[in-house]
């Protein structure tokens, strides 16, 4: 558990992280044209700062270093400042994820894998970073090839249907697509095939 | 008893009573006389209750026998912003097992910010025959086991709504256990829910249901799978999508317009997540219907929400994030001259530069624009004076004002001033304003500005702002119609607080956190109002493990005839008289 902080009894005034500009001095209860930026900083049990942003716990160890009056200090998050819902600022969050997986992917914004069918004449090419779960994909792959995967479970993999969606993994071995959470899936995938479902069972029964 | 020559029969005045539906009416009705408040009592179909600690369960159930419907909200407005900590309270589960016993003809429940477990879901299953609407808006605590046990079992259910609940979502199997020959439902709202739904269920489901007037989708439904489920309902009203996203394809795009056109009711959209733009003019059969348009999940840029925006003539809500830039709320302005509300919320509010050119003239573009204004929530980053002035004077019929300038503390940008003058123009041109939040540098003055002019105001959310307990004196002897006061971080301390604690019982709740009340002033209040429940929260410890002078960490005030509750978690404390502190 972490201690809350008692300005009373602590005294913080000396490593109190401000935002001013510079030459503002220390004074809190001045006039609000001198008073700097000051934001008190509540560790409590419950607070949740997003993973996302800055580290509120590292930046202590600076000031004694900092010149208060003329360099700005890293800014420190607030709980709940701004007033944004977590439902909110988790949909943020996770498309803020979607965009830097992305980017390491040094495609900027499109992973294009190319996709065979048994028996198809031509291949065709999708884009994994339109789909955002294993749902999507295979609606798009049964759309795009006109045929269907039937039901996937763990056991028995794609049950009751003609064909299976399969891949190739970064280390050159085929898989069953929808053994493994969906980002991880969308890193390792190089390429996908869809075979037929009697080929499919064999790598299920593994 | 000498009786009046013209009083009327009981059946006649229920009957009469039966017309008036506002609580306030109701409220006043049952203050007539003793005759009176029999009559209403055993009538009364609808009870709202703001504040579940401010009455019990038994004393509800004892005044109002006959209850159809019942609204609940359970933990403080400042637990959206997790300054509420886990376990703090607000259960529902007390309520639902009383009522379960005592209406078994109960058909309505709303819920807002409360703890409901499944097996309180379960008893509402089992325990309401005609049981129609169930809300549960920003609650937590149940899992999808709990929907599948009220999807099995309400036969007459009309409305499911989760909005924005945090629900553990276990399988998205649970919709699939509504009967086939369940065809009542007119509202279903999953967007909350993290998974999978069965979707051929779902699409069953919504083909089945010809009452179905809104639907709002989880991200997780995939967009190729809309134009089905919206041919499968062409009365819907409303829609929420799932993520907007598809590989582009010419069919699937017409295929979605198509689908939207078909919907010739469809007023209200929202969902959004993931838009690929190229998809959302899919949208534009329908654009000239929408009066209301949620696009605050959708991260597209401004010139592609204008063309969307542009079309929407007779939209009166819009909700948008900052990405629409100055420029598009200028475009907004200028097509939507029927906008009430409108909402912008921050893309990146936590960057430490802004990332959008969005700024104050964004929002008085749109004072000027937009004549039925009256409600606003805006998160930017800079703000003066003179806008706010400007904005005051443009919309002096603003209802709800709630501005949030991302850095506290912010004076105006062009003068350095604090922003005083700029909310008390506000507040004194604004004379019907019932909500309003402040943000950036601001002393006692706004405050006094506050209790001046804000006769009808209800809610205020302050947090940053003041120099000294007069700022608090001049809100809490001012603001006549007071009843929700919200404070975070203020120099604000004993002497305001006592010197109106009277007040605090004509108010439903003050909450105050990180400011300067002391201990000590806490038990007094506790100790000089029996009818208030003066409740401190501290994850540290007791505090009479302190000096009586530390101040508090956190402070909830609210009036009560249910006397002190008994489920404080060990980091609540009760100021009351009786039970003096309770160490855990």
């Amino acid at each position: 558990m972490e201690p809350s902080i008692y300005q009373s009894e602590l005294n913080l005034e000396a490593t109190e992280l401000r935002l001013g500009l510079p030459g503002r001095t220390n004074n809190k209860r001045s006039s609000p044209e001198d008073r700097s930026t000051s934001i008190s900083i509540s560790i409590s049990k419950s607070s949740s700062v997003d993973s996302s942003g800055p580290s509120n716990a590292t930046d202590h160890d600076d000031d004694d270093d900092d010149h208060q009056n003329s360099v700005q200090p890293a800014k420190v998050q607030v709980v709940g400042w701004p007033p944004v819902r977590s439902f909110r600022r988790n949909s943020m969050q996770q498309q803020k994820q979607k965009d830097e997986h992305n980017n390491n992917n040094g495609d900027g914004s499109a992973m294009y894998v190319k996709v065979s069918m048994a028996g198809a004449p031509y291949l065709r090419k999708i884009d994994l970073n339109v789909y955002n779960s294993y749902s999507q994909l295979l609606n798009a792959l049964q759309n795009l090839f006109k045929c269907t995967f039937g039901e996937y479970s763990e056991r028995e993999g794609y049950n009751g249907s003609d064909y299976a969606p399969t891949y190739e993994d970064k280390d050159g071995d085929w898989m069953l697509v929808g053994d493994v959470p969906w980002d991880m899936f969308t890193c390792s995938c190089k390429r996908l095939r869809i075979v037929k479902g009697s080929e499919a069972k064999g790598l299920a029964s593994l | 008893m000498k009786k009046a020559a013209y009083s009327f029969p009981e059946e006649v005045l229920e009957h009469v009573f039966s017309f008036i539906v506002s609580d306030k009416d109701r409220s006043s009705i049952s203050l007539v006389c003793k005759s009176w408040y029999e009559i209403e009592r055993w009538c009364r179909r609808k009870v709202f209750v703001g504040n579940c600690y401010a009455v019990s369960p038994p004393i509800l159930i004892k005044r109002f026998p006959e209850l159809r419907s019942v609204t609940l909200k359970g933990k403080p407005h400042f637990a959206d912003f997790n300054l509420v900590p886990e376990g703090w309270g607000g259960f529902a589960c007390p309520w639902i097992r009383a009522m379960a016993g005592a209406y078994p003809w109960l058909e309505e429940i709303r819920l807002k910010r409360m703890v409901v477990s499944d097996e309180s879901l379960e008893i509402i299953a089992k325990s309401f025959r005609n049981f129609k609407v169930l809300v549960l808006s920003s609650c937590e605590g149940f899992t999808t086991e709990g929907l599948a046990a009220i999807a099995a079992n309400c036969r007459n259910l009309r409305e499911l709504d989760l909005r924005e609940s945090e629900v553990e979502d276990l399988s998205g199997r649970w919709l699939s256990d509504f009967p086939d020959s369940y065809t009542s439902l007119e509202s279903l709202n999953i967007s909350c829910l993290g998974n999978e739904v069965n979707l051929l269920a779902l699409e069953r489901l919504v083909s089945r249901c010809p009452n179905l007037k809104t639907l709002r989708l989880n991200r997780a439904v995939p967009l190729d799978r809309l134009p089905n489920l919206l041919r499968g309902a062409p009365q819907l009203a409303e829609l929420g999508t799932g993520a907007y996203t598809s590989e582009m394809r010419p069919d699937v795009f017409s295929n979605l317009a198509e689908a939207f056109a078909g919907c010739k009711q469809l007023k209200t959209l929202s969902g959004f997540w993931d838009v690929l733009p190229s998809y959302l003019p899919a949208v534009n059969p329908i654009c000239s219907q929408l009066i209301s348009l949620n696009l605050s999940y959708a991260t597209v840029q401004s010139p592609d929400l204008i063309k969307l925006v542009s079309l929407c003539e007779k939209l009166q809500k819009l909700w948008v994030l900052d990405y629409i830039e100055d420029d598009g709320l200028e475009v907004l302005a200028a097509s939507c001259k029927d906008l009430r509300e409108l909402r912008v919320f921050p893309s990146d509010p936590f960057g430490l530069e802004p990332n959008v050119a969005l700024t104050e003239q964004g929002l008085v573009s749109v004072s000027e624009g937009c004549p039925k204004l009256q409600s606003v929530l805006y998160f930017c980053r800079q703000m003066s004076n003179a806008a706010l002035n400007t904005i005051a004077r443009n919309r002096p019929n603003l209802t709800r004002f709630r501005l949030c300038i991302i850095e506290p503390r912010s004076p105006d940008y062009l003068t350095l001033q604090p922003l005083d003058d700029g909310f008390g123009a506000i507040v004194e041109h604004c004379k019907d304003l019932r909500r309003l939040s402040l943000s950036g540098l601001l002393t006692d003055r706004v405050f006094e500005y506050i209790g001046t002019y804000g006769k009808k105001l209800e809610m205020l959310s302050v947090a940053f702002a003041g120099d000294s307990d007069l700022g608090l004196h001049h809100v809490l002897s001012g603001c006549d119609n007071l009843r929700k006061l919200e404070i975070r971080d203020c120099p604000f301390g004993d002497k305001a607080l006592l010197a109106n604690a009277a007040k605090l019982e004509t108010m439903r709740s003050l909450w105050m956190s990180s400011c300067s009340v002391s201990f000590g002033a806490c038990k007094v209040l506790g100790q000089k109002m029996p009818r208030l429940n003066v409740e401190v929260m501290d994850e540290s410890g007791p505090p009479d493990s302190r000096p009586e002078s530390s101040p508090v960490e956190k402070l909830y005030v609210y009036r009560t005839v249910a006397g002190p509750r008994l489920d404080m978690p060990g980091f609540v404390w009760t100021m009351d008289d009786d039970s003096a502190l309770r160490i855990s």
